[in-house]
């Protein structure tokens, strides 16, 4: 079993999605949090960052989160899953181990 | 499966203490165990009884208060960083002979170790913060 990454913050504010991705060894999962939504959006420049790395990494980001943004799950890159709680709980126990990267 | 949580970032501030709320409501749906919920850092001010918060927002000091009461969570504020902040409960305001004390009910005070113990005796450690 591999790690869950968890991020929280907006690739637009912090750099800890770019530390996460650089790192995160190939079949870990990455979660997209609270700001850290943002990340997971089509047509930004953070886009093809997040799309290339997922030959490597599977994503997923948490939908309540999106909604409290007035953002759009259709907006979602393709192949990014939209999870809700439940969902967060369970990628935790399918891992061995969560990096949170604050 | 047992999780231990650890909530870095002060009520109100941005999304930790919300984030975690929520995961551990869910987590004690599915039927897993909280080992206990470590409050450091600036997360320590999760539990001041002294926050009057408008009428129509969330009190966050209560919700977990309440959650603990109800499912018999286990939540620890570091006193280090409570001793800083002006976090005190009726022990640690005597010992330091101050005139008041502002610790919710179900929240205690205790040290770094607790933490080591709930990352030894967790399945998961899950860190909330800034």
């Amino acid at each position: 079993m591999s790690a869950l990454h968890i991020v929280n913050k907006s690739p637009f504010e912090r750099n800890s999605l770019a530390s996460c991705l650089r790192l995160a060894a190939k079949g870990s999962a990455v979660l997209l949090f609270e700001d850290g939504v943002i990340g997971a959006m089509k047509n930004t420049k953070h886009s093809d960052a997040v799309a290339n790395a997922m030959s490597d990494v599977s994503f997923y980001v948490l939908g309540p989160d999106i909604k409290a943004r007035g953002l759009n799950d259709g907006n979602v890159i393709d192949g990014i899953k939209v999870i809700d709680y439940d969902g967060f709980v369970d990628l935790t126990t399918e891992h061995k181990s969560v990096q949170s990267w604050l | 499966m047992k999780f231990g949580i650890v909530i870095n970032e002060g009520p109100y501030t941005h999304q930790a203490s919300d984030s975690a709320l929520q995961f551990v409501k869910s987590a004690l749906a599915k039927g897993h165990e909280i080992f206990r919920i470590f409050f450091y850092h600036d997360g320590v001010n999760n539990g001041t009884s002294l926050g009057v918060p408008p009428q129509d927002d969330r009190n966050l000091p209560n919700e977990w208060s309440e959650l603990a009461e109800k499912n018999g969570l286990d939540l620890v504020v570091c006193v280090a960083a409570a001793q800083r902040r002006g976090m005190l409960d009726e022990d640690e305001m005597k010992r330091h002979g101050k005139d008041s004390n502002n610790l919710v009910k179900g929240f205690r005070i205790s040290g770094l170790g607790q933490l080591i113990e709930a990352g030894i005796q967790s399945d998961r450690l899950v860190t909330f913060g800034d």
